[in-house]
């Protein structure tokens, strides 16, 4: 608890630091970090809390960002309103979903959930009202009276603020008794069935949970770019915020956060700061940041299978 | 207690089940023996409510269950345990335990107060832990346990739930004799305190525990009846017991 204290002062300092710097890129960087964040760790609350692997989650992201942008577009410039409909939009998506992937097991679970996904990407995708597939342009950001989200330190606090109450909460549920049931059923769903547990009924409640909280990040995800396009939805989206989890650790807290920060900052470093010697060797390496990321995942899942979390925390979680 | 009316399950052209009629009454041990694919596994999911019969009816204390899934029938105070060993490896004993608990008290829906305060829960959880011969054992996690360790946690488990009629499916598979003779006496201490369906190989345990045994046969009972009688029994002798009960 204190160094998760000392973290967050760290981390209330550091735009006040970048922007002393004239680093200010980095705050709208910090920020985007911060809310693939809540989506991977969202994911990894199914993942590696509940046991369930998915491979749609960006649908609960994409649905987030959706409704926020969309009904940004229709005149709804509040976030106060946008967000919590962005919220129990994708709750709701995650409900009817969950309810029927949560009836199968295994490799039919992961291919349901895709399945799910890229019909919501298809389906978003003919939306021409809303821009199809080139997406949808907000002139600006949405507004959260008393803060002004315009601004990047402002925005960035949103975002800190947000992901700080999520990991606390996470942090919480998975002592008390929904997550100590949750951790049961991963650990042997027969038994937990066995001894008076309703299964199916914990598993969609820690499905919809972790969607709302993605449909969360989606709308910050429109807000913060000013943009959403069918991409959003794509299963590479799910793709990567698995990879997020698997990087930072599975079924730990702090797994979808370092997972995100170390991801993102390896395709921002990759493309945008390129090594002499390598581009000359392979003029068009920075835009192949997804192979230095792979080799990365590779590296991990071999020498760290609980991710880069496991190796900062020993001894490990008993 | 329990009562299974013309109970039956096939699985293709095998009837696993073949209209099994049975009674369990209350404070008893009541032992199923029959030879391997006799439907003993199978007369065990019926019950507990893994599966379901295509026919036929399971009344416990006079109430129509075969509609409850698992869970339901747990609460309705029937508990089962597994064949083949089946714990939460990652938790401690206790916590094991306390897990049983906490599905029967209370709403485990709660996401915000921390399960390590909740005081009754843990007691009662040692207080099993006692009864099953863990009480030493309570801060290891499971996947530490010995065979027969984890064997008496099994059973644990199932007492924890606060289950009126436990059933047991082979608790002594796999077991050297001293564990066997510990899991005898776990059992008759069960006697009185709750009903026992009792699932065995072991016809020493059987034969030393149960009140009454009832005979499987091909998804038939051939037999039910006090031991005495049961080793008496022409037609058993000839189906399955024959030379083990003379021996």
């Amino acid at each position: 608890m204190k160094k998760a204290l000392a973290l967050l002062v760290a981390f209330v300092l550091l735009p006040l630091a970048l922007r002393a710097l004239e680093q200010d890129f980095y705050i709208s960087f910090a920020s985007r970090v911060m809310i693939y964040a809540l989506a991977a760790t969202s994911l990894n609350f199914v993942l590696g809390y509940g046991g369930m692997i998915s491979f749609g989650h960006a649908a609960f992201v994409g649905t987030g960002a959706y409704a926020a942008a969309i009904l940004f577009a229709e005149g709804v410039a509040s976030a106060w309103l946008a967000w919590p409909a962005a919220i129990v939009l994708a709750a709701l998506a995650a409900a009817l979903i969950g309810a029927v992937s949560l009836r199968t097991r295994g490799v039919y679970f992961i291919m349901i959930t895709l399945a799910f996904a890229q019909m919501m990407f298809y389906l978003v995708n003919s939306l021409k009202m809303y821009g199809g597939d080139e997406g949808l342009t907000a002139v600006r950001r949405p507004e959260a009276w008393p803060l002004d989200l315009g601004d990047e330190v402002a925005f960035y606090y949103v975002a800190l603020a947000l992901l700080a109450v999520l990991l606390f909460a996470l942090h919480r549920v998975s002592r008390a008794r929904f997550g100590r049931a949750l951790d049961a059923i991963r650990q042997n769903e027969a038994r937990a069935e066995a001894i008076g547990f309703p299964v199916y009924r914990y598993r969609l409640a820690c499905f919809v949970i972790a969607g709302a909280v993605a449909g969360l990040a989606g709308a910050l995800l429109a807000a913060h770019g000013k943009y959403v396009n069918p991409g959003v939805l794509h299963w590479t989206q799910s793709g990567t915020l698995l990879i997020m989890v698997i990087l930072g650790g599975v079924g730990s807290l702090w797994g979808g956060a370092l997972g995100a920060a170390v991801l993102l900052s390896l395709e921002h470093f990759i493309a945008d700061y390129p090594v002499p010697w390598l581009a000359a060797l392979a003029p068009n390496y920075t835009q192949h940041a997804a192979l230095a990321v792979g080799a990365v995942l590779l590296a991990v899942v071999l020498l760290a299978p609980r991710g880069i979390a496991g190796l900062l925390a020993r001894p490990p979680r008993a | 207690m329990l009562e299974l009316k013309a109970l039956r399950k096939s699985f293709g052209a095998l009837a696993a089940a073949d209209g099994v009629t049975l009674e369990v009454r209350p404070g008893e041990v009541h032992a199923l023996i029959g030879p391997n694919g006799a439907g003993k596994t199978t007369l065990v999911g019926l019950v507990a409510g893994t599966l379901a019969p295509e026919s036929g009816e399971v009344l416990f204390e006079g109430r129509d269950i075969t509609a409850l899934s698992a869970h339901e029938r747990v609460h309705a105070g029937l508990a089962r345990s597994y064949q083949v060993t089946s714990v939460f490896p990652e938790f401690t004993v206790e916590e094991n335990l306390a897990l049983a608990v906490q599905a029967r008290t209370g709403s485990s829906f709660s996401f915000w107060r921390p399960v390590a305060a909740e005081q009754a829960l843990f007691a009662q959880a040692r207080a099993v832990a006692t009864q099953v011969g863990l009480g030493e054992r309570a801060g290891l996690p499971a996947r530490a346990l010995s065979h027969g360790e984890r064997r008496a946690l099994e059973v644990g488990l199932g007492l924890a739930t606060g289950a009126r009629l436990l059933l047991l499916d082979e608790p002594m598979a796999g077991m050297g004799p001293e564990d066997s003779r510990r899991m005898v006496e776990l059992i008759a201490a069960l006697r009185g305190r709750v009903t026992v369906l009792l699932v065995e190989h072991d016809m020493d345990a059987v034969f030393r525990l149960a009140d009454h045994i009832s005979v499987l046969v091909a998804g038939r009972v051939i037999a039910t009846g006090a031991p005495d009688e049961i080793r008496a029994n022409p037609q058993v002798r000839s189906a399955y017991l024959g030379e083990e009960l003379a021996a």
